[in-house]
Protein backbone atom coordinates (compact mmCIF):
# COMPACT_ATOMS: atom_id res chain seq x y z
CA UNK A 1 0.00 0.00 0.00
CA UNK A 2 1.30 3.45 -0.63
CA UNK A 3 -0.62 7.12 -0.14
CA UNK A 4 -0.13 9.87 -2.44
CA UNK A 5 -1.23 13.87 -2.01
CA UNK A 6 -2.55 15.84 -5.12
CA UNK A 7 -4.78 18.78 -5.61
CA UNK A 8 -8.45 18.76 -5.62
CA UNK A 9 -9.83 19.86 -8.82
CA UNK A 10 -13.26 18.37 -8.07
CA UNK A 11 -13.84 17.21 -4.52
CA UNK A 12 -14.89 13.79 -3.70
CA UNK A 13 -14.53 10.48 -2.00
CA UNK A 14 -14.64 6.88 -4.16
CA UNK A 15 -12.99 3.29 -4.14
CA UNK A 16 -12.32 1.82 -7.44
CA UNK A 17 -10.01 -0.60 -9.21
CA UNK A 18 -7.31 1.31 -11.28
CA UNK A 19 -7.20 1.70 -15.09
CA UNK A 20 -4.09 3.01 -15.73
CA UNK A 21 -2.79 4.90 -19.20
CA UNK A 22 1.05 5.66 -19.14
CA UNK A 23 0.19 7.76 -22.16
CA UNK A 24 -1.79 10.64 -22.38
CA UNK A 25 -5.71 10.17 -22.97
CA UNK A 26 -7.06 11.05 -26.15
CA UNK A 27 -10.52 12.36 -24.75
CA UNK A 28 -12.07 12.47 -28.10
CA UNK A 29 -10.74 9.12 -29.53
CA UNK A 30 -11.24 7.22 -26.12
CA UNK A 31 -15.27 8.66 -25.34
CA UNK A 32 -16.54 9.31 -28.89
CA UNK A 33 -17.95 5.66 -29.71
CA UNK A 34 -19.14 5.16 -26.37
CA UNK A 35 -20.96 8.14 -25.92
CA UNK A 36 -22.17 7.59 -29.38
CA UNK A 37 -23.70 4.03 -29.70
CA UNK A 38 -24.71 4.08 -26.37
CA UNK A 39 -22.07 1.77 -24.71
CA UNK A 40 -22.91 2.46 -20.86
CA UNK A 41 -19.24 0.67 -20.05
CA UNK A 42 -17.38 3.72 -22.23
CA UNK A 43 -15.08 1.45 -24.05
CA UNK A 44 -12.07 3.21 -24.94
CA UNK A 45 -11.67 3.52 -28.23
CA UNK A 46 -8.23 5.18 -28.68
CA UNK A 47 -6.29 2.86 -30.92
CA UNK A 48 -3.33 4.76 -30.26
CA UNK A 49 -3.28 3.87 -26.27
CA UNK A 50 -2.10 0.70 -25.53
CA UNK A 51 -2.83 0.50 -22.24
CA UNK A 52 -6.62 1.58 -22.38
CA UNK A 53 -7.95 0.42 -26.08
CA UNK A 54 -10.75 -1.80 -25.71
CA UNK A 55 -10.59 -1.05 -21.73
CA UNK A 56 -13.78 -0.43 -20.04
CA UNK A 57 -13.29 3.41 -18.61
CA UNK A 58 -16.95 3.82 -16.34
CA UNK A 59 -16.78 2.97 -12.86
CA UNK A 60 -12.98 2.94 -13.30
CA UNK A 61 -10.15 4.85 -11.44
CA UNK A 62 -8.21 6.03 -14.40
CA UNK A 63 -4.80 6.86 -14.00
CA UNK A 64 -2.79 9.13 -16.54
CA UNK A 65 -0.22 11.90 -16.78
CA UNK A 66 -2.90 13.92 -18.59
CA UNK A 67 -5.28 14.36 -21.52
CA UNK A 68 -4.24 15.14 -25.33
CA UNK A 69 -5.64 15.43 -28.38
CA UNK A 70 -8.88 17.43 -30.07
CA UNK A 71 -10.40 20.35 -28.36
CA UNK A 72 -13.65 18.83 -27.86
CA UNK A 73 -12.12 16.86 -25.12
CA UNK A 74 -13.49 18.67 -22.18
CA UNK A 75 -16.91 18.83 -23.84
CA UNK A 76 -16.62 15.47 -24.20
CA UNK A 77 -15.82 14.52 -20.36
CA UNK A 78 -18.92 17.01 -19.70
CA UNK A 79 -21.03 14.46 -21.75
CA UNK A 80 -19.72 11.72 -20.11
CA UNK A 81 -20.41 13.21 -17.30
CA UNK A 82 -24.08 14.06 -17.90
CA UNK A 83 -24.95 10.63 -19.24
CA UNK A 84 -23.21 8.97 -16.88
CA UNK A 85 -20.27 6.75 -18.49
CA UNK A 86 -17.60 8.71 -17.01
CA UNK A 87 -15.07 7.14 -14.82
CA UNK A 88 -15.08 6.41 -11.07
CA UNK A 89 -12.50 9.61 -10.51
CA UNK A 90 -9.64 10.57 -12.78
CA UNK A 91 -6.07 10.87 -10.92
CA UNK A 92 -3.71 12.88 -13.20
CA UNK A 93 -0.06 12.74 -12.35
CA UNK A 94 0.60 16.01 -13.98
CA UNK A 95 -1.34 19.15 -13.32
CA UNK A 96 -4.08 18.76 -15.39
CA UNK A 97 -4.53 20.43 -19.09
CA UNK A 98 -7.11 22.85 -20.34
CA UNK A 99 -9.04 20.45 -21.95
CA UNK A 100 -9.70 18.30 -19.20
CA UNK A 101 -9.97 20.89 -16.47
CA UNK A 102 -12.53 23.19 -18.28
CA UNK A 103 -14.47 19.40 -19.14
CA UNK A 104 -14.31 19.13 -15.19
CA UNK A 105 -15.36 22.61 -14.26
CA UNK A 106 -18.21 22.65 -16.73
CA UNK A 107 -19.61 19.44 -15.31
CA UNK A 108 -19.08 20.74 -11.60
CA UNK A 109 -20.56 24.07 -12.71
CA UNK A 110 -23.62 23.17 -14.71
CA UNK A 111 -24.74 19.25 -13.70
CA UNK A 112 -26.23 18.44 -10.76
CA UNK A 113 -27.24 14.97 -9.17
CA UNK A 114 -24.68 12.29 -7.83
CA UNK A 115 -24.64 10.01 -11.05
CA UNK A 116 -23.04 13.02 -12.41
CA UNK A 117 -19.89 13.25 -9.95
CA UNK A 118 -16.11 12.62 -10.71
CA UNK A 119 -13.57 13.47 -8.01
CA UNK A 120 -10.65 14.84 -10.11
CA UNK A 121 -6.92 15.14 -8.47
CA UNK A 122 -4.60 16.28 -10.53
CA UNK A 123 -0.18 17.00 -9.82
CA UNK A 124 0.23 13.10 -8.04
CA UNK A 125 4.05 13.06 -9.32
CA UNK A 126 5.75 10.61 -11.37
CA UNK A 127 6.34 8.48 -8.79
CA UNK A 128 1.92 7.56 -8.34
CA UNK A 129 1.85 6.73 -12.37
CA UNK A 130 5.20 4.64 -11.96
CA UNK A 131 4.01 2.89 -8.92
CA UNK A 132 -0.11 2.12 -9.73
CA UNK A 133 -0.68 -0.93 -12.18
CA UNK A 134 -4.14 -1.43 -13.78
CA UNK A 135 -6.04 -3.92 -11.22
CA UNK A 136 -4.83 -1.82 -8.27
CA UNK A 137 -7.62 -0.58 -5.86
CA UNK A 138 -7.74 2.76 -5.47
CA UNK A 139 -9.23 4.85 -2.59
CA UNK A 140 -9.87 8.67 -2.90
CA UNK A 141 -10.31 10.61 -0.23
CA UNK A 142 -12.00 14.61 0.17
CA UNK A 143 -8.54 16.34 0.79
CA UNK A 144 -6.42 14.73 -1.86
CA UNK A 145 -4.98 11.72 -0.70
CA UNK A 146 -5.07 8.76 -3.11
CA UNK A 147 -3.76 5.57 -1.86
CA UNK A 148 -2.95 2.75 -4.05
CA UNK A 149 -3.15 -1.66 -3.24
CA UNK A 150 -2.43 -3.71 -5.20
CA UNK B 1 -8.05 35.66 -9.18
CA UNK B 2 -8.78 39.64 -9.09
CA UNK B 3 -11.84 40.91 -11.00
CA UNK B 4 -12.67 43.97 -12.51
CA UNK B 5 -16.23 45.39 -10.52
CA UNK B 6 -17.98 44.81 -13.81
CA UNK B 7 -16.36 41.10 -13.83
CA UNK B 8 -17.31 40.37 -9.75
CA UNK B 9 -21.07 41.99 -10.84
CA UNK B 10 -21.23 39.19 -13.76
CA UNK B 11 -20.19 36.56 -10.97
CA UNK B 12 -23.03 37.84 -8.45
CA UNK B 13 -25.63 37.51 -10.82
CA UNK B 14 -26.52 41.51 -12.21
CA UNK B 15 -26.99 40.01 -15.37
CA UNK B 16 -29.07 36.76 -14.19
CA UNK B 17 -28.22 33.61 -12.88
CA UNK B 18 -27.34 32.13 -15.98
CA UNK B 19 -24.71 34.70 -16.80
CA UNK B 20 -23.30 34.25 -13.42
CA UNK B 21 -23.21 30.59 -13.83
CA UNK B 22 -20.68 31.21 -17.35
CA UNK B 23 -18.69 34.11 -15.74
CA UNK B 24 -17.85 31.37 -12.63
CA UNK B 25 -17.04 28.79 -15.12
CA UNK B 26 -14.53 30.92 -17.26
CA UNK B 27 -13.21 32.20 -13.53
CA UNK B 28 -13.07 28.57 -12.23
CA UNK B 29 -11.61 27.55 -15.34
CA UNK B 30 -8.55 30.23 -14.66
CA UNK B 31 -7.91 29.53 -11.17
CA UNK B 32 -7.65 25.99 -12.01
CA UNK B 33 -4.40 26.98 -14.09
CA UNK B 34 -3.28 30.23 -11.57
CA UNK B 35 -4.66 32.73 -13.74
CA UNK B 36 -4.49 36.32 -11.50
CA UNK B 37 -6.73 38.32 -13.46
CA UNK B 38 -8.96 38.10 -16.53
CA UNK B 39 -7.73 40.12 -20.07
CA UNK B 40 -10.46 41.01 -23.07
CA UNK B 41 -11.11 39.24 -26.12
CA UNK B 42 -9.64 41.28 -28.72
CA UNK B 43 -9.80 39.64 -32.32
CA UNK B 44 -13.29 40.31 -34.23
CA UNK B 45 -14.59 36.63 -34.56
CA UNK B 46 -14.48 33.55 -31.96
CA UNK B 47 -14.18 29.89 -33.53
CA UNK B 48 -15.78 26.67 -32.06
CA UNK B 49 -15.05 23.56 -32.55
CA UNK B 50 -18.20 21.74 -31.80
CA UNK B 51 -20.32 21.59 -35.66
CA UNK B 52 -22.02 18.26 -35.57
CA UNK B 53 -25.47 17.82 -34.11
CA UNK B 54 -24.49 14.26 -33.43
CA UNK B 55 -27.45 12.81 -31.27
CA UNK B 56 -25.22 11.48 -28.53
CA UNK B 57 -24.53 15.33 -27.55
CA UNK B 58 -27.79 16.26 -25.91
CA UNK B 59 -26.35 17.28 -22.81
CA UNK B 60 -24.57 20.00 -25.06
CA UNK B 61 -27.90 21.21 -26.86
CA UNK B 62 -29.71 21.11 -23.32
CA UNK B 63 -26.65 23.76 -21.96
CA UNK B 64 -26.98 25.77 -25.12
CA UNK B 65 -30.39 26.07 -25.00
CA UNK B 66 -30.61 27.71 -21.88
CA UNK B 67 -27.98 30.06 -22.88
CA UNK B 68 -30.02 31.31 -25.70
CA UNK B 69 -33.27 31.03 -23.34
CA UNK B 70 -31.78 33.47 -20.87
CA UNK B 71 -30.05 36.27 -23.18
CA UNK B 72 -26.51 34.79 -22.48
CA UNK B 73 -25.31 35.38 -25.91
CA UNK B 74 -22.01 36.62 -27.25
CA UNK B 75 -21.45 39.99 -28.89
CA UNK B 76 -18.86 37.91 -31.19
CA UNK B 77 -20.09 36.40 -34.46
CA UNK B 78 -17.90 33.12 -34.86
CA UNK B 79 -17.02 30.18 -37.10
CA UNK B 80 -17.27 26.76 -36.65
CA UNK B 81 -15.70 23.33 -37.33
CA UNK B 82 -16.74 21.60 -41.15
CA UNK B 83 -20.13 20.08 -41.55
CA UNK B 84 -20.20 16.25 -40.71
CA UNK B 85 -22.40 15.72 -44.18
CA UNK B 86 -22.33 16.12 -47.98
CA UNK B 87 -24.21 14.30 -50.08
CA UNK B 88 -21.17 14.23 -52.71
CA UNK B 89 -19.13 12.26 -50.55
CA UNK B 90 -19.51 8.48 -51.60
CA UNK B 91 -21.64 7.10 -48.91
CA UNK B 92 -23.53 3.23 -49.20
CA UNK B 93 -27.48 3.28 -48.53
CA UNK B 94 -26.75 1.85 -44.72
CA UNK B 95 -24.07 4.40 -44.15
CA UNK B 96 -26.55 7.42 -45.59
CA UNK B 97 -29.25 5.85 -43.16
CA UNK B 98 -26.71 5.79 -40.24
CA UNK B 99 -25.66 9.51 -40.84
CA UNK B 100 -28.63 11.22 -41.10
CA UNK B 101 -31.33 9.46 -39.43
CA UNK B 102 -29.28 7.66 -36.75
CA UNK B 103 -25.78 9.88 -35.85
CA UNK B 104 -26.19 13.53 -37.18
CA UNK B 105 -29.70 13.63 -36.61
CA UNK B 106 -29.67 16.30 -34.67
CA UNK B 107 -27.75 18.87 -37.48
CA UNK B 108 -30.80 21.12 -38.48
CA UNK B 109 -31.67 21.42 -35.04
CA UNK B 110 -28.27 22.25 -33.70
CA UNK B 111 -27.18 24.73 -36.72
CA UNK B 112 -30.23 26.78 -35.43
CA UNK B 113 -28.95 26.53 -32.47
CA UNK B 114 -25.64 27.97 -33.66
CA UNK B 115 -27.48 30.77 -35.87
CA UNK B 116 -28.79 31.83 -32.59
CA UNK B 117 -25.60 32.05 -30.53
CA UNK B 118 -23.77 34.14 -33.78
CA UNK B 119 -22.92 32.09 -36.15
CA UNK B 120 -21.12 34.16 -39.08
CA UNK B 121 -22.71 33.16 -42.04
CA UNK B 122 -24.39 29.66 -43.18
CA UNK B 123 -21.15 28.76 -44.98
CA UNK B 124 -18.63 29.44 -42.03
CA UNK B 125 -18.09 25.67 -41.19
CA UNK B 126 -14.49 24.64 -42.01
CA UNK B 127 -11.27 23.88 -39.21
CA UNK B 128 -9.41 26.46 -41.24
CA UNK B 129 -11.30 29.30 -40.57
CA UNK B 130 -8.58 31.20 -40.58
CA UNK B 131 -8.13 31.32 -44.52
CA UNK B 132 -7.67 34.92 -46.65
CA UNK B 133 -11.15 32.89 -48.25
CA UNK B 134 -12.95 32.59 -44.87
CA UNK B 135 -12.02 35.77 -43.42
CA UNK B 136 -11.66 35.03 -39.81
CA UNK B 137 -7.89 35.53 -39.54
CA UNK B 138 -6.76 37.35 -36.54
CA UNK B 139 -4.09 40.01 -36.11
CA UNK B 140 -0.66 39.46 -34.52
CA UNK B 141 -0.91 39.91 -30.59
CA UNK B 142 -5.35 39.52 -30.50
CA UNK B 143 -6.48 37.44 -27.95
CA UNK B 144 -9.10 34.61 -28.77
CA UNK B 145 -11.30 32.40 -27.34
CA UNK B 146 -11.00 29.97 -30.47
CA UNK B 147 -11.06 26.04 -29.69
CA UNK B 148 -10.36 23.19 -32.88
CA UNK B 149 -6.66 21.91 -31.99
CA UNK B 150 -4.94 22.56 -35.71
CA UNK B 151 -6.98 26.32 -35.77
CA UNK B 152 -5.56 27.48 -32.23
CA UNK B 153 -2.28 25.83 -33.00
CA UNK B 154 -2.23 27.85 -36.13
CA UNK B 155 -3.23 30.92 -34.57
CA UNK B 156 -0.47 31.01 -32.25
CA UNK B 157 2.45 30.04 -34.27
CA UNK B 158 1.87 30.97 -37.67
CA UNK B 159 -0.41 34.39 -37.44
CA UNK B 160 1.27 35.47 -33.69
CA UNK B 161 -1.93 35.68 -32.12
CA UNK B 162 -2.59 34.25 -28.05
CA UNK B 163 -5.20 31.69 -27.29
CA UNK B 164 -4.79 29.01 -24.70
CA UNK B 165 -6.09 25.12 -26.05
CA UNK B 166 -9.47 25.83 -24.92
CA UNK B 167 -12.09 23.09 -24.87
CA UNK B 168 -15.70 23.30 -26.80
CA UNK B 169 -18.11 25.18 -24.19
CA UNK B 170 -15.55 26.93 -22.48
CA UNK B 171 -14.72 28.40 -26.41
CA UNK B 172 -18.20 30.16 -26.21
CA UNK B 173 -18.41 31.16 -22.40
CA UNK B 174 -15.58 33.27 -22.59
CA UNK B 175 -16.46 34.50 -25.64
CA UNK B 176 -19.93 36.00 -24.13
CA UNK B 177 -18.33 37.32 -21.66
CA UNK B 178 -15.30 38.80 -23.41
CA UNK B 179 -12.72 37.95 -21.23
CA UNK B 180 -10.57 34.61 -21.32
CA UNK B 181 -8.19 33.80 -18.27
CA UNK B 182 -4.37 35.32 -18.25
CA UNK B 183 -2.65 31.87 -18.38
CA UNK B 184 -0.65 29.68 -20.75
CA UNK B 185 -0.34 30.36 -24.15
CA UNK B 186 -1.90 34.08 -23.70
CA UNK B 187 1.49 35.26 -21.08
CA UNK B 188 4.80 35.87 -22.18
CA UNK B 189 6.71 33.22 -20.16
CA UNK B 190 3.83 30.40 -21.40
CA UNK B 191 5.02 30.69 -24.94
CA UNK B 192 8.72 30.18 -24.30
CA UNK B 193 10.10 27.13 -25.50
CA UNK B 194 11.00 24.17 -22.89
CA UNK B 195 12.03 21.74 -26.00
CA UNK B 196 14.44 22.13 -28.80
CA UNK B 197 13.52 20.01 -31.78
CA UNK B 198 16.87 19.62 -34.34
CA UNK B 199 15.84 18.74 -37.99
CA UNK B 200 18.65 17.04 -39.78
CA UNK B 201 16.83 15.01 -42.52
CA UNK B 202 18.25 14.81 -45.86
CA UNK B 203 15.24 15.71 -47.64
CA UNK B 204 12.41 18.06 -46.49
CA UNK B 205 10.28 16.01 -44.29
CA UNK B 206 6.66 15.36 -44.59
CA UNK B 207 4.64 17.66 -42.84
CA UNK B 208 2.36 15.26 -40.90
CA UNK B 209 4.85 12.84 -40.10
CA UNK B 210 7.42 15.22 -38.50
CA UNK B 211 3.99 17.02 -36.76
CA UNK B 212 3.40 13.82 -35.39
CA UNK B 213 7.07 13.03 -34.08
CA UNK B 214 7.20 16.40 -32.51
CA UNK B 215 3.63 16.09 -30.93
CA UNK B 216 4.24 12.37 -29.32
CA UNK B 217 7.62 13.82 -28.07
CA UNK B 218 6.82 16.80 -26.35
CA UNK B 219 2.79 16.17 -25.58
CA UNK B 220 1.66 19.73 -24.56
CA UNK B 221 4.98 21.57 -24.12
CA UNK B 222 6.18 24.41 -26.62
CA UNK B 223 8.82 23.34 -28.76
CA UNK B 224 11.65 25.57 -30.72
CA UNK B 225 12.35 23.94 -33.90
CA UNK B 226 16.13 24.66 -36.00
CA UNK B 227 16.70 23.04 -39.53
CA UNK B 228 13.58 23.99 -41.06
CA UNK B 229 13.81 27.05 -42.47
CA UNK B 230 16.53 25.11 -44.60
CA UNK B 231 13.26 23.48 -46.18
CA UNK B 232 10.79 26.11 -46.25
CA UNK B 233 12.85 29.18 -46.61
CA UNK B 234 12.14 32.20 -44.22
CA UNK B 235 8.70 33.85 -45.79
CA UNK B 236 5.34 32.90 -44.26
CA UNK B 237 4.39 31.96 -48.47
CA UNK B 238 1.19 30.21 -48.93
CA UNK B 239 3.55 27.17 -49.75
CA UNK B 240 4.93 27.68 -46.16
CA UNK B 241 1.32 28.62 -44.69
CA UNK B 242 -0.13 25.42 -45.60
CA UNK B 243 2.63 22.86 -44.75
CA UNK B 244 2.47 24.89 -41.47
CA UNK B 245 -1.32 24.07 -40.86
CA UNK B 246 -0.87 20.70 -41.45
CA UNK B 247 2.36 20.41 -39.59
CA UNK B 248 0.50 22.13 -37.00
CA UNK B 249 -2.35 19.98 -37.06
CA UNK B 250 -0.59 16.92 -36.09
CA UNK B 251 1.40 18.42 -33.37
CA UNK B 252 -1.64 19.21 -31.74
CA UNK B 253 -3.92 15.94 -32.56
CA UNK B 254 -1.08 13.49 -31.93
CA UNK B 255 0.41 15.45 -28.92
CA UNK B 256 -1.23 18.44 -27.31
CA UNK B 257 0.70 21.15 -28.94
CA UNK B 258 -0.79 24.71 -28.40
CA UNK B 259 1.88 27.06 -29.77
CA UNK B 260 5.80 25.91 -31.38
CA UNK B 261 8.40 28.02 -32.95
CA UNK B 262 9.89 27.91 -36.37
CA UNK B 263 13.51 29.60 -36.03
CA UNK B 264 13.97 32.29 -38.65
CA UNK B 265 9.95 31.63 -40.12
CA UNK B 266 6.83 32.02 -37.31
CA UNK B 267 6.62 35.94 -35.82
CA UNK B 268 7.61 34.81 -32.00
CA UNK B 269 10.95 33.47 -33.23
CA UNK B 270 11.53 36.12 -35.91
CA UNK B 271 11.01 38.42 -32.79
CA UNK B 272 13.05 37.08 -30.04
CA UNK B 273 14.57 34.24 -31.34
CA UNK B 274 16.45 32.01 -29.36
CA UNK B 275 16.01 34.15 -26.50
CA UNK B 276 12.32 32.12 -27.03
CA UNK B 277 14.19 28.94 -25.17
CA UNK B 278 14.01 28.07 -21.44
CA UNK B 279 17.65 27.41 -20.01
CA UNK B 280 16.59 23.51 -19.54
CA UNK B 281 15.09 22.93 -22.65
CA UNK B 282 15.48 19.59 -23.80
CA UNK B 283 16.47 18.19 -27.14
CA UNK B 284 15.20 16.53 -29.62
CA UNK B 285 16.81 15.40 -32.56
CA UNK B 286 14.99 14.17 -36.31
CA UNK B 287 16.56 12.73 -38.48
CA UNK B 288 15.72 10.08 -41.25
CA UNK B 289 15.58 7.11 -39.76
CA UNK B 290 13.53 8.74 -36.56
CA UNK B 291 10.36 9.95 -38.80
CA UNK B 292 10.72 6.39 -40.22
CA UNK B 293 10.62 4.83 -36.84
CA UNK B 294 7.65 7.13 -36.49
CA UNK B 295 5.77 6.04 -39.55
CA UNK B 296 6.18 2.46 -38.30
CA UNK B 297 5.08 2.59 -35.16
CA UNK B 298 1.46 3.76 -36.91
CA UNK B 299 -1.32 0.34 -36.03
CA UNK B 300 -3.03 -0.79 -39.24
CA UNK B 301 -6.82 -0.65 -37.81
CA UNK B 302 -8.04 -2.27 -41.08
CA UNK B 303 -10.00 -5.54 -40.07
CA UNK B 304 -8.05 -6.81 -43.74
CA UNK B 305 -4.42 -4.98 -43.42
CA UNK B 306 -4.02 -5.91 -47.40
CA UNK B 307 -7.39 -4.98 -48.47
CA UNK B 308 -7.76 -2.46 -51.98
CA UNK B 309 -8.75 0.80 -49.96
CA UNK B 310 -12.23 2.09 -51.16
CA UNK B 311 -12.10 6.05 -50.05
CA UNK B 312 -9.23 7.91 -50.05
CA UNK B 313 -9.65 11.77 -48.01
CA UNK B 314 -7.24 14.64 -48.15
CA UNK B 315 -7.76 17.32 -45.93
CA UNK B 316 -7.79 17.31 -42.37
CA UNK B 317 -7.53 20.09 -41.31
CA UNK B 318 -9.06 21.89 -44.64
CA UNK B 319 -6.81 21.77 -48.26
CA UNK B 320 -6.05 25.76 -48.84
CA UNK B 321 -6.25 27.18 -52.42
CA UNK B 322 -2.95 26.66 -53.10
CA UNK B 323 -3.32 23.31 -51.68
CA UNK B 324 -6.06 22.47 -53.54
CA UNK B 325 -4.36 23.88 -57.57
CA UNK B 326 -0.84 22.06 -56.70
CA UNK B 327 -2.83 18.93 -56.22
CA UNK B 328 -4.87 19.42 -59.31
CA UNK B 329 -1.40 19.15 -61.29
CA UNK B 330 0.28 16.38 -59.19
CA UNK B 331 -2.73 14.45 -59.59
CA UNK B 332 -3.03 15.16 -63.24
CA UNK B 333 0.15 14.32 -63.92
CA UNK B 334 0.47 11.42 -62.07
CA UNK B 335 -2.50 10.18 -63.98
CA UNK B 336 -0.73 10.98 -67.49
CA UNK B 337 2.09 9.02 -66.57
CA UNK B 338 0.54 5.85 -65.94
CA UNK B 339 -2.19 6.10 -68.89
CA UNK B 340 -5.21 6.64 -66.46
CA UNK B 341 -7.90 8.83 -66.96
CA UNK B 342 -9.68 9.03 -63.63
CA UNK B 343 -8.56 8.03 -60.52
CA UNK B 344 -8.41 4.40 -59.38
CA UNK B 345 -9.40 4.79 -55.53
CA UNK B 346 -12.73 7.29 -54.94
CA UNK B 347 -10.92 10.56 -53.57
CA UNK B 348 -12.58 13.34 -51.56
CA UNK B 349 -10.58 16.60 -51.49
CA UNK B 350 -12.37 18.70 -48.27
CA UNK B 351 -11.72 22.50 -48.13
CA UNK B 352 -13.89 25.50 -47.19
CA UNK B 353 -16.88 26.14 -48.53
CA UNK B 354 -15.45 29.81 -49.34
CA UNK B 355 -12.36 28.33 -50.40
CA UNK B 356 -14.63 25.94 -52.85
CA UNK B 357 -15.89 29.29 -54.30
CA UNK B 358 -12.59 30.29 -54.85
CA UNK B 359 -11.19 27.43 -56.28
CA UNK B 360 -14.64 26.60 -58.68
CA UNK B 361 -13.13 30.61 -60.23
CA UNK B 362 -10.41 28.60 -61.50
CA UNK B 363 -9.78 26.70 -64.34
CA UNK B 364 -8.01 24.24 -61.74
CA UNK B 365 -12.04 23.04 -60.68
CA UNK B 366 -12.92 21.49 -63.67
CA UNK B 367 -9.44 20.27 -64.15
CA UNK B 368 -9.41 18.51 -60.94
CA UNK B 369 -12.92 16.67 -61.83
CA UNK B 370 -12.05 15.61 -64.79
CA UNK B 371 -9.64 13.27 -62.80
CA UNK B 372 -12.71 12.26 -61.13
CA UNK B 373 -11.74 14.02 -57.60
CA UNK B 374 -14.51 15.03 -55.38
CA UNK B 375 -14.01 18.63 -54.02
CA UNK B 376 -16.11 18.59 -50.52
CA UNK B 377 -16.84 20.88 -47.27
CA UNK B 378 -17.40 17.40 -45.13
CA UNK B 379 -15.32 16.75 -41.83
CA UNK B 380 -13.68 13.47 -42.77
CA UNK B 381 -13.80 12.73 -39.21
CA UNK B 382 -17.27 13.07 -38.82
CA UNK B 383 -17.23 10.94 -41.83
CA UNK B 384 -15.80 8.48 -40.30
CA UNK B 385 -16.69 8.17 -36.94
CA UNK B 386 -18.91 5.16 -37.10
CA UNK B 387 -18.64 1.15 -37.01
CA UNK B 388 -19.20 0.50 -40.77
CA UNK B 389 -16.47 2.97 -41.61
CA UNK B 390 -14.26 0.77 -39.19
CA UNK B 391 -14.49 -1.94 -41.78
CA UNK B 392 -13.65 0.78 -44.39
CA UNK B 393 -10.52 0.11 -45.89
CA UNK B 394 -10.10 4.13 -45.88
CA UNK B 395 -6.62 5.75 -46.80
CA UNK B 396 -5.20 9.37 -45.89
CA UNK B 397 -1.99 11.69 -45.44
CA UNK B 398 -3.70 13.45 -42.59
CA UNK B 399 -2.24 12.17 -39.48
CA UNK B 400 -5.48 13.91 -36.95
CA UNK B 401 -7.74 11.39 -39.05
CA UNK B 402 -5.31 8.32 -38.88
CA UNK B 403 -5.19 9.14 -34.95
CA UNK B 404 -9.03 9.62 -34.56
CA UNK B 405 -10.49 6.81 -36.98
CA UNK B 406 -9.62 3.48 -38.63
CA UNK B 407 -8.23 5.70 -41.42
CA UNK B 408 -4.45 4.48 -42.42
CA UNK B 409 -1.60 6.55 -43.10
CA UNK B 410 0.67 7.20 -46.19
CA UNK B 411 2.71 9.87 -47.38
CA UNK B 412 1.53 12.53 -50.11
CA UNK B 413 4.09 11.07 -52.61
CA UNK B 414 2.22 7.26 -51.36
CA UNK B 415 -1.64 8.61 -51.68
CA UNK B 416 -0.87 9.95 -55.16
CA UNK B 417 0.78 6.83 -56.39
CA UNK B 418 -2.32 5.19 -54.87
CA UNK B 419 -5.02 7.23 -56.69
CA UNK B 420 -3.30 7.81 -59.65
CA UNK B 421 -1.69 4.26 -60.38
CA UNK B 422 -3.30 1.78 -58.04
CA UNK B 423 -1.64 -0.65 -56.07
CA UNK B 424 -0.77 -0.65 -52.09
Amino acid sequence: MKEFKGRVVAPGCVKAEALVSHGGLNTLASFQKALQFGDKKATCGDQNNPDLFNHQMFGKALCLPQTIGSTTGGMVLYCACSMGRQPACMLFSKPIDSLAGAGVILADVWLEGEDTKMPVIDSLGDDFLEYVKTGMTITVKEDGVVVVEG
Amino acid sequence: MFLTEEQQAILNGSKGETMAKVMESVVRYGELFGAEKLIPVTSKYNHLVTSFGLKALGPVYDLFNKLIEDGAISQQKFSVDPRPCDPNVPKNFIQDIIFNKIMYSKQDFYEGQLKSLGLMDDNAFTCACYMDEVGNKPAKGEVLSWAESSAVVYANSVLGAKVNRNSGIIDIMQSIVGYVPYFGLVTDEGRKATWVVEIKTTKKPEAQLLGSAIGMKVMEDVPYIKGLDKWLGTELDDAACTYLKDFGAATASNGAVGLYHVENLTPDAVEQGEKLITKDAKVYVIDDAELQRVYDSYPVMWKNKDAKPKLCFMGCPHMSLEQLKTWTDKVENGLKEAGNKKVLIPTVFTAAPAVIKEFEKTPYAARLKACGVIVSYICPLMYMNNPLCGKMPVITSSNKLRTYTTARYYTDDEILVQITKGGN
